[in-house]
């Protein structure tokens, strides 16, 4: 019992080692389901259970943050960003952002942008990602 | 005043495999390999630096009752464990065709940051170490521009 556990969460990890690594390459759950040597139902299924969420989210959220770290740290047009971190369409790009982050990406950078002109500590406090549902209510708007 | 390390520990679920992927891989040496009765004491340590072990320990009974040793199992295969050791060698580039040819699993390939060039891999059981060449001086912290500079892919 406990090997195939074992067996199964290693072949998970090398999936995810894939996505964190191979982010910018167009990765799809065909490529990621043969790396882990599972099909494509068991890999989604599997994923989910190891981690916490599914393959195709973790691979967002690792995308989203390559990117709010671009938009925070260069010039790079909010489009070329999209396309470094590996999304096809800035229309999904653009609401993954949104919905992940809770602010669309022209908006993120305005603001962290602002944060430059503002003691650390001030930036420290304020910036936390709250957990009183503001991203939600953000998005509701 | 305690002032130095000699002995690090990293789990793993198989104490012989463990050995040809630290010996028979990365090249550290056995240090101490006694069956205590209740545990297998397994040391390696790079040549020439038997003041710094690395313990290969495997969870267990008595230490741990079967409920809890499969839970680190689980943990270490899914490399929720941490980093077991950052390693120094000369040249990293190199180092890290050698461990490709000999099947090494790499989580990054070597790249160049600000405290030098680095690369991670995973053990057999999902252990990550990183491998690397530290810069030469004192290190200094790029300010953010700089820092994203270097990053951009």
């Amino acid at each position: 019992m406990s090997r195939a556990v074992e067996e199964s969460n290693r072949r998970m990890l090398r999936a995810r080692d894939a996505m964190d690594r191979d982010y910018a390459k167009p990765l799809d759950i065909p490529t990621l389901a043969r790396i882990a040597y599972v099909s494509e139902a068991h890999f989604i299924r599997t994923f989910r259970a190891t981690f916490g969420e599914t393959p195709h989210r973790y691979l967002q959220r690792r995308r989203v943050e390559r990117a709010m770290f671009l938009l925070r740290e260069t010039d790079r047009s909010v489009t070329e960003i999209c396309f470094d971190v590996g999304f096809t369409s800035l229309g999904t790009f653009s609401r993954t952002f949104t919905d992940i982050v809770g602010e669309p990406p022209t908006t993120y950078r305005w603001r962290a942008a602002d944060l430059r002109a503002v003691p650390a500590c001030f930036a420290k406090a304020w910036t936390r990602p709250s957990s009183f549902g503001e991203a939600r209510a953000r998005r509701e708007d | 005043m305690p002032n130095k390390i000699t002995h690090t520990q990293v789990y793993v679920l198989d104490q012989d495999e463990a050995l040809d992927f630290y010996v028979g891989k990365l090249g550290f040496e056995l240090n101490t390999d006694a069956d205590l009765g209740f545990m297998r004491w397994l040391t390696v340590n790079f040549p020439g630096q038997p003041d710094h072990q690395l313990l290969l320990e495997k969870p267990g009974q008595p230490a741990h009752d079967e409920a809890t040793a499969e839970q680190i199992r689980e943990l270490v295969t899914k490399g929720a464990m941490g980093m077991a050791a950052i390693i120094a060698v000369d040249d990293v580039h190199k180092t890290y065709e050698e461990l490709v040819a000999k099947g090494v699993e790499f989580t990054d390939k070597p790249t160049e940051r600000f405290y030098g060039t680095d690369c991670g891999l995973r053990d057999p059981f999902g252990n990550h170490l990183r491998i690397g060449t530290p810069k030469e001086g004192p290190i200094e912290l790029p300010d953010p521009a700089q820092f994203a500079a270097e990053n951009t892919p």
